[in-house]
């Protein structure tokens, strides 16, 4: 049985009198959950920039720093580090060298990225231990948060339910589920976020998410506002890496 | 060796006795060590309703100490744990308590909440 059917059940034997017989307390816990990955080592957190790419309304590199830094400023224990983010995807190419193969669309100096496969290209900088060790080194061996974000426009059409208000022949109104064909866009947020020691250069964790929202295909939603919206969906689990997360709920005390 | 004409009877007397004097003290021991855990059990939900997670918790112990067949202290020792991260403690108080009342849906339920976000704490630490 799964909680929520449990809740339904424990309801019903509450409606049916069977509470009456107990004596209960219901009481608000909230469980710590620790943290995937041991960061006491470090004082200090530098969100250095990500590899972004995607749609291009939203510079998904500069708003994913400044969002991760103000969540690790209010809920984890480290000083944040204010710096300019990096242009990670600039510095991988320079650091491949002139045999390196450019990729996406190189029709100007400036790094194009519409892909997955484009991202994967840039991959080999988060194994650039000796690159990354110096960069610790200048801002006093912090925990380096760095990675990739795609952030592409999605459009898919299908079949989606929806609830429809009926009248029955005695006039209640009710609702009923109805499948219609309807034609949708939105976006895809596909982020990999690295952690690497600043001491060493080496990464400690990684981790890859995939979002997705889609919206009516008249309705007229900002890339930005889809950004946050599928941002804040990952948010606790990005945090969760590096401080103790609280779980609130609720628990039934019995006599 | 078997027991002589004399003994036999005596020392059977004395076992009936015994067994009788044991048989009518021991509901009423029951129902002591029940109302000592209770008094505990009411105090530990006492504090815990105002955030005194440690202190309930030591009450709870205390009564699942004195009477370790009352479902319902194993269940709040449970909480306590999860209250405070201890989630192996916490397992096994759940399993307990739903070992001793396997029809309580209050329980049940408690523990299902607690699985849920043990087993998702779990796969993630898989990863």
């Amino acid at each position: 049985m799964t909680a929520r059917g449990a809740g339904t059940a424990v309801s019903l034997a509450l409606a049916l009198g069977l509470g009456a017989c107990t004596s209960f307390y219901e009481i608000p816990i909230e469980t710590p959950i620790s943290p995937k990955l041991d960061v006491s080592a470090f004082r200090r957190v530098l969100v250095v920039g990500f590899i972004s790419g995607g749609s291009e309304d939203v510079d998904a590199n500069l708003e994913t720093v400044r969002l991760l830094r103000s969540q690790l400023r209010s809920r984890s224990g480290m000083a944040v580090i204010e710096a300019d983010p990096l242009p990670l995807a600039e510095i991988a190419r320079e650091n491949a060298g002139p045999a390196a193969e450019p990729v996406g669309d190189v029709a100007t100096d400036a790094v194009q990225i519409r892909t997955q496969r484009d991202l994967d290209t840039f991959e080999h900088i988060f194994a650039d231990v000796a690159y990354w060790k110096k960069l610790g080194e200048e801002y006093q061996e912090p925990l380096i948060v760095t990675g990739t974000i795609l952030f592409t426009p999605h459009q898919r059409s299908g079949m989606v339910e929806r609830t429809q208000e009926v009248q029955d022949q005695f006039g209640r109104r009710r609702t009923i589920p109805v499948r219609t064909y309807m034609e949708r866009k939105g976006f895809i947020l596909s982020p990999k976020f690295v952690f690497i020691d600043g001491r060493t250069g080496t990464t400690l964790y990684s981790e890859t998410f995939r979002e997705e929202i889609l919206y009516n295909a008249q309705q007229n939603t900002p890339a930005l506002s889809s950004y946050f919206e599928l941002m804040d969906r990952l948010i606790p689990s990005f945090l969760s890496t590096l401080s103790t997360q609280k779980i609130r709920g609720t628990r039934v005390l019995l006599k | 060796m078997g027991y002589s004409g004399i003994e036999y009877p005596m020392k059977f007397r004395a076992f009936v006795l015994a067994a009788l004097f044991f048989g009518l003290l021991s509901p009423a021991a029951y129902a002591d060590r029940r109302s000592e855990a209770k008094s505990q059990v009411d105090f530990g939900i006492n504090v815990a309703q105002r955030g005194l997670w440690k202190e309930a918790q030591y009450r709870w112990e205390r009564a699942v100490e004195i009477d370790p067949t009352y479902a319902a202290a194993w269940n709040n020792l449970a909480v306590a744990y999860e209250q405070q991260g201890q989630f192996d403690e916490a397992r096994k108080a759940y399993e307990k308590a739903v070992d001793l009342a396997p029809n309580n849906l209050l329980i049940q339920q408690n523990y299902d909440l607690f699985k849920e976000i043990n087993d998702r704490t779990r796969s993630r630490d898989s990863r």
